[in-house]
């Protein structure tokens, strides 16, 4: 379980990231967090890792305060947290391979991950993973030959190979094109399910908010102004979340039910 | 190229202010030019009616002695090693350098901006100086030869490779402490996957300019060819001296050779 | 886990297989080479003389001999002239050159080669060997270590204008050309207006280079600051060597400081 007590939290320019944050979220949820661009949403998931630093109040995870732990504990935490980026973030001339064991890092020796002495266990998941988001037939390649949706499928099977809690995605699907986009949204919801792994996910499109998560999270200027279960949420709550009229730009489309 | 199309092309007519700026440029730069010729004595005329006159001096440069070839040999294979084991010591020693220079990776000032300093005052330092003070300590040979190198060749590729670690993209960096990886991971998964064939191109240049080095380094007893050089060239002894040159023009011309075409493969 | 499979093994060809195990044979072979026939006195290097050298010459590169400092500064002013004449010199020298190499002005693929070659077989010889040579040919003088300088810096000026040239805008020439333009005028108003930033940046640049080469002509008697540091090491007067150092340091500091700014501006 994920608790946000009281967080907030202030960049060194003065900039507020966040104010005043109290959500829980609950083992096994699918939780989407909605907003503007500079609401937020980016610095609330990168707080759950620590990439950001919250400057007040208390995260808990399962009960731990995060914001009081050293770097060993940090480490230790963040390879039970996946995390999955825009820019896919992989080692573009490393092997499909190379880039779904490095999710096994925090888990070996720093002399055993130099030496790429992995262990069968390790290999058999990192392949196993690869198989899940169907991808595994490029598993020598080398990972800038592969199309942007490919490549996040890559990185997906990296988290998967970390074996996390907690995924937390930044706008995964940003830079894809719709149907990829749905592709890899759905890789997201079924490993969420099968493996009941905490899954927070920022992103852009009212839709697809709609279509992927048990519940919605809305940010405007650092706060969460909307808070509740998808079956509640329709048109007029984006809305409110977003302080103006939806646009045309604010959905994706290209899912079954339009 | 670049801006130059945007300009008119009859920029002839260029206003007075332009045309006196120019012309003062040029008097400074001509009349420098005949003041330094006359301190440094220098008169395109001697060369050819000099002391020696050059004209007789490249006669008496024919026909090279190719017996003298043998005794040269062993001296320029010595040359060679001497490049080979200081670009080998310089480009170990050049990784944590490099790493700890660039400000990416290492965002304190007081780690990157110190050692940068250093690398940059060992690059201003010629190589025959440093081979002069370390014949000093150690004494005529090899070694204080090839510490000579190493010094200066460390400076020129810690230089080269921090300004590539500092271009490289971050992302894969942050996934992998996202991951729960170490700084040491960090690096070997995400930094030197993404800088190794620049390294390793760096590497052969830095060969290149240490195998020209190593030539001359011979002439403050710092081991290798130019110690034959030297001794032919103050015994005039021309057809050995062009037989060292002929050797050496060849062999840095290989080498050259080869190191481009593996650098034009990696890249 | 549901499922325990091995990935599969990656499919190579047999030359991918082998690759890595050639590379590696021939760089053992190459060290093992290197480290089997080198010679480093090891009990030279580790000596009772050796340690002695050290705390007598290191506290003395670190406290200068200010009292030499006329002397040295007159010697450094004297170095930077060499390097302005020969690079001035080489500037001008290498147009030519750089012209006759260039593709797209001189359409003789004879006079290409030729000139691409020379220049080539310029760059393969360390400027101290050059200036052994002029030393030899005009006398032990500034003289020698200026043309030196020059002919050196021709081989890589040259070889960087003809790729400035080869890179300009045709279209201008043309345009020039097809108003009836003869070849001198469009040289004037068609491409050296196009190719002068470029060139006077190189020069400027080369400057830099042939600064830190002149200051060690002296060490073969071809003038400068490498006079002092020969006779300052003969005489194991350390406190000199470490004025001549901090000299070098500084004044080649600056000089490359100035002319990166320069350079910035023009480009
Ligand atoms: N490193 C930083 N330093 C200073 N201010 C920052 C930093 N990162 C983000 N901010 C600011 O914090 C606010 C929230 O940013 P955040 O990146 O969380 O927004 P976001 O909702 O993810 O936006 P987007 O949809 O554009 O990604 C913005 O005003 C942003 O300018
Ligand atoms: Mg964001």
């Amino acid at each position: 379980m994920i608790e946000f007590k009281d967080v907030s939290l202030v960049y060194p320019n003065g900039t507020q990231g966040l104010k005043n944050i109290n959500i829980q979220i609950n083992p096994g949820e699918f939780v989407v967090v909605v907003g503007l661009s500079g609401a937020g949403k980016s610095t609330l998931i990168r707080s759950i890792n620590r990439l950001v630093k919250p400057t007040g109040g208390e995260l808990l995870i399962d009960n731990e305060n995060i914001l009081k732990y050293g770097s060993r504990d940090l480490r230790k935490l963040r390879t039970k947290v996946g995390m999955i980026f825009q820019n896919y973030n992989l080692v573009k001339r490393s092997s499909v391979m190379k880039n779904v064991i490095s999710g096994r890092l925090g888990h070996t020796g720093t002399l055993k991950s130099l030496f790429n002495l992995y262990p069968k266990e390790d290999q058999a998941l990192a392949y196993r993973s690869l198989q899940r988001v169907n991808i595994a037939d490029k598993l020598y390649q080398r990972s800038d030959q592969l199309s942007g949706g490919q490549q996040q499928r890559v990185a997906i099977a990296r988290v998967l190979t970390q074996q996390p809690n907690i995924i937390l995605a930044d706008e995964p699907v940003a830079s894809l094109d719709p149907p990829t986009s749905h592709q890899v949204m759905t890789y997201l919801r079924k490993v969420n399910k099968e493996d009941n792994i905490t899954t927070i996910v920022n992103l852009h499109f009212i839709d697809m908010a709609m279509e992927y998560a048990d519940r919605i999270i809305g940010m405007r200027a650092g706060e969460v102004v909307y808070d509740g279960p998808v079956s509640d949420v329709n048109e007029a709550t984006f809305e409110e979340i977003y302080g103006r009229k939806i646009r045309d730009e604010d959905r994706v489309g290209g899912s079954d039910d339009e | 190229m670049m801006s130059k199309t945007n300009q008119p092309t009859l920029q002839g007519i260029s206003s007075n202010k332009t045309k006196l700026r120019i012309s003062a440029i040029f008097i400074i730069i001509v009349g420098f030019y005949l003041f330094t010729s006359i301190k440094t004595e220098s008169s395109l005329l001697d060369l050819w009616s000099g002391k020696n006159g050059f004209i007789n001096i490249a006669k008496s440069l024919f026909p090279p002695h190719w017996s003298y070839a043998s005794t040269v040999m062993p001296q320029l294979i010595e040359t060679l090693h001497m490049a080979i084991i200081a670009t080998t010591v310089a480009a170990l020693i050049s990784i944590p350098i490099s790493l700890l220079s660039a400000a990416n990776l290492f965002p304190n000032p007081f780690i990157h901006l110190p050692v940068r300093f250093i690398m940059n005052v060992l690059r201003t330092i010629p190589d025959i100086l440093l081979a002069l003070i370390f014949v000093g300590i150690f004494g005529v040979g090899v070694f204080p030869g090839i510490m000579a190198l190493i010094i200066f060749s460390l400076g020129l590729l810690a230089k080269l490779l921090y300004e590539t670690i500092e271009s490289i993209d971050m992302n894969p960096i942050e996934a992998i402490r996202a991951s729960g990886g170490n700084t040491m991971q960090v690096i070997a998964y995400a930094v030197i996957p993404q800088v190794l064939p620049q390294f390793v191109s760096f590497g052969l240049y830095v060969f290149e300019v240490n195998v020209r080095a190593s030539l001359v380094l011979g002439f403050v007893g710092a081991g290798g060819i130019g110690l034959l050089l030297n001794q032919q060239v103050s015994w005039a002894n021309y057809p050995n001296v062009m037989t060292i040159i002929i050797i050496i023009f060849i062999s840095v011309v290989i080498i050259d050779y080869i190191s481009n075409k593996i650098r034009e493969r990696l890249i | 886990m549901t499922e325990f499979t091995l990935p599969p093994k990656q499919k190579k060809t047999p030359w991918q297989k082998m690759r890595p195990y050639v590379i590696g044979i021939i760089l053992l072979a190459i060290y093992i080479w290197t480290f089997t026939s080198i010679e480093i006195r090891w009990s030279r290097v580790f000596s009772q003389h050796t340690i002695e050298s050290l705390t007598r010459v290191i506290p003395q590169l670190f406290s200068p001999d200010w009292s030499a400092f006329g002397k040295v500064m007159g010697l450094m002013w004297e170095t930077l002239l060499m390097a302005y004449t020969g690079t001035l010199m080489a500037a001008i020298l290498a147009i030519p050159f750089g012209f006759f190499a260039a593709r797209n002005m001189v359409k003789n693929k004879f006079l290409n080669t030729a000139s691409k070659w020379a220049l080539n077989a310029i760059r393969a010889f360390p400027e101290l060997v050059l200036a052994l040579m002029f030393v030899a040919a005009v006398g032990p003088r500034p003289f020698a270590g200026v043309i030196a300088i020059a002919i050196g810096s021709i081989g890589m000026l040259g070889k960087l204008y003809s790729e400035v040239i080869e890179s300009i805008d045709m279209n201008v020439v043309e345009a020039l050309e097809a108003n009836g333009a003869n070849k001198i005028q469009v040289l004037f108003y068609g491409i050296i207006p196009q190719i002068i930033p470029e060139f006077l940046s190189y020069a400027i640049y080369r400057f830099e280079i042939d600064v830190r080469a002149s200051t060690i002509l002296g060490i073969i008697g071809a003038g400068g600051i490498g006079t002092l540091i020969t006779i300052a090491t003969t005489n194991r007067n350390w406190s000199e060597v470490g004025l001549i150092l901090l000299v070098i340091i500084v004044v080649v500091t600056l000089i490359d400081i100035i002319s990166a700014q320069i350079r910035k501006r023009l480009v």
